[in-house]
């Protein structure tokens, strides 16, 4: 620590540029760290994502793979803890609790990569038509009234009969039909915010519309970005469990949607196999609800004087 | 008349809307993979009827020729034949909204008349224990995937306790001589609770929430502290002040949740085997029934593009500073 100079040349230095690239993206996400209920939140959040993650771990067998007892004999519908299954095996003999851990992985997939999509079409689409107006808003904000026209759940159902089966599907229909209330919401937020002064300022100065809304505009509307972003993942995985559950999901993944239509399908309601219907739903119920914990973070930072 | 024409631009939008997801339709079944023509005649058809089905939607004429004709028979009201039912799309569905309408609606008056009364008593136990146990579980029932919760009531209500059928719309032989009276018989209302259940819960939240809401904001306002002044006891001034004036926004919301309703729909109908619109899209899609699934697409569209307008009206209607830009 004698010569501060060399060391930030050393093999370090690298490193901590990366760090402090860490830290920034963190901090730019303006994580709502002081409300009880998003931390709840983003606590089920990375729970799930270690789950996600070390899923090859902690799961005890294939979730595809049909099992058999020692004495050779399909392991259909056993029950909690009977042969050492920890949450009992479908009518087909495979296991619950590996096909609920692996669930996680495209729950998680497919929940943050169509909020991403959504939060990010909705931005552009909303501070294109709030700071250009004219034309291209009146063009953007009727293609929003389409969007608002098109019952979204039978329009994905239409979308995945027509195209391969694959948990895409609902990214792409999230992707083409969501966007119109994060849009719409962020069109009148950059209204208000093209007629501040600090931008008037920027404008006349001879900034670019590019520069004054990558400057200006787009870090105060990051944070209601966010917002639409954190209850879309819950869309998405709600909306991918219908779609597996109606039958027009990939039965090649395994998802909580495919599981419960399995079970359904199965006649697991009449057998009381509730072990095999109630986890998918509780994990769904976790990570959808956390979703709608750290939006109300991102409330509390937008419009604080709600203090509620 | 400021208030007339903005009437009239917003009910010229709605036409355009209706425009333009009728043509989407169009073309996301004709611009399919494979034949064109398998959105309306299915290969086992006769080849009198396939020749007729051909006249009739002008099946070999140019693409922007068969919009027309598609345009011109929507307007008609023929929206083809179905392969399955063997018999106009147009009737099939006229003959499924009923149900879904009965559903929908008795589910949504059930879910405001509790949202609001909950909305208001939490409202009024601001700050309390009672919130902070309330709040989150509503929320809970919004995080809910709604098939879910119809498949854990009838788990529970059906199939274990045996208090009511497991689905449909009536018992096996039971047979009614009008509409009317089977829309009031027992077994009707028995078949009809558990979905009922299933969309009451899962809408309450909205209405509860919103009203919650609003009534936080009026209980700040001057007359009803005025009100309190006076010494009316609090559950008075809850719902004879405030109630009322926090009541209009969350009764405008009412024709927004018929809109998401319908769209819900398809998946509580499909776990309680209701002969509805929604549980004929899935069936229909399934098993490729092309004109019946575009029919009941279309239909559950109409209705959420309506009630989107409705909702703006009234806002309009009960807000007048809407009007003023």
């Amino acid at each position: 620590m004698s010569s501060p100079v060399t060391l930030a040349k050393g093999p370090q230095a690298p490193r901590r540029g990366i760090l402090r690239m860490v830290r920034n993206a963190f901090r730019s996400l303006h994580l709502p760290l002081d409300d009880g209920f998003a931390i709840a939140g983003l606590v089920i959040y990375a729970v799930f994502v270690l789950v996600a993650l070390f899923a090859p771990q902690i799961a005890t067998h294939d979730p595809t793979e049909i099992l058999f007892t020692a004495t050779f004999d399909l392991a259909a519908d056993r029950r909690p803890g009977e042969d050492g299954f920890i949450m009992g095996t479908t009518s087909l003999g495979r296991d619950v609790f590996s096909q609920l851990v692996y669930g996680t992985q495209s729950a998680l997939l497919i929940g943050i990569t169509a909020a991403v999509m959504v939060a990010l079409i909705g931005s552009i689409v909303g501070v294109v038509a709030g700071y250009f107006g004219g034309w291209t808003d009146t063009i953007l904000m009727r293609l929003a009234d389409i969007a608002f026209g098109i019952p979204f759940l039978p329009f994905v159902i239409v979308l995945a009969a027509f195209l391969e089966p694959s948990i895409w599907n609902v990214v792409i229909a999230m992707a083409l039909i969501l966007w119109r209330d994060t849009g719409r919401v962020i069109r009148s937020q950059v209204l208000t915010l093209r007629s501040r002064a600090y931008v008037e300022a920027a404008r006349v100065s001879g900034s670019s519309d590019l520069k004054i809304i990558l400057r200006h505009i787009a870090p105060n509307i990051l944070p209601l970005s966010f917002l639409y972003g954190s209850i879309a993942i819950g869309w998405a995985i709600l909306t991918e469990a219908s779609i597996s559950f109606l039958g027009f999901g990939d039965s090649s993944t395994i998802s909580w949607g495919y599981m419960l239509q399995d079970a359904f399908a199965s006649q697991a309601l009449s057998k009381n196999a509730f072990y095999w219907f109630v986890p998918p739903g509780i994990c769904i119920i976790l990570i959808v609800s956390a979703g709608f914990f750290i939006s109300r973070g991102y409330e509390k930072i937008l419009f604080p004087k709600l203090g509620r | 008349m400021k208030g007339l024409t903005a009437i009239g631009s917003r009910v010229l939008q709605t036409v355009f809307v209706l425009w333009a997801v009728v043509t989407i339709l169009f073309l996301m079944f004709r611009l399919m993979p494979g034949n064109p023509m398998a959105a309306y005649i299915d290969p086992n058809f006769t080849l009198e009827q396939q020749e007729a089905l051909m006249a009739r939607f002008g099946l070999d004429r140019p693409l922007w020729e068969q919009y027309f004709i598609y345009l011109w028979n929507l307007l008609q009201g023929d929206l083809g034949e179905s392969f399955f039912y063997r018999e106009p799309v147009a009737d099939r569905i006229l003959s499924l909204l009923p149900n879904t309408l009965i559903l929908t609606f008795s589910s949504l008056i059930i879910a405001y008349v509790f949202g609001i009364l909950a909305g208001s008593y939490l409202a009024w136990k601001r700050g309390g224990l009672t919130e902070q146990i309330a709040i989150p579980l509503v929320l809970t029932t919004r995080a809910m995937p709604e098939f879910w919760l119809g498949m854990i009531l009838l788990a529970i209500f059906s199939f274990w306790l045996g208090w009511f059928p497991a689905g449909g719309t009536r018992s096996p032989g039971a047979e009614f001589p009008t509409y009317f009276a089977l829309y009031t018989s027992r077994d009707f209302l028995m078949h009809m609770t558990l979905p009922v259940l299933t969309l009451a819960i899962y809408s309450q939240g909205l209405p509860l929430l919103l009203m919650r809401s609003n009534m936080l904001d009026v209980m700040k306002e001057d007359f009803v502290t005025m009100a309190r002044i006076k010494g009316l006891s609090s559950w008075t001034v809850v719902i004879r002040h405030a109630a009322r004036n926090a009541l209009l926004p969350v009764m405008t919301s009412f024709a927004i949740s018929v809109g998401y309703q319908i769209q819900g729909n398809v998946v509580v109908e499909t776990v309680f085997s209701w002969p509805g619109l929604g549980r004929e899209l899935v069936r229909a899609v399934s098993i490729a029934d092309y004109p019946l699934a575009q029919g009941a697409f279309l239909m559950i569209a109409v209705v959420v593009i309506l009630m989107n307008l409705v909702a703006d009206l009234l806002y309009a209607l009960l807000d007048p500073r809407v009007n003023r830009e």
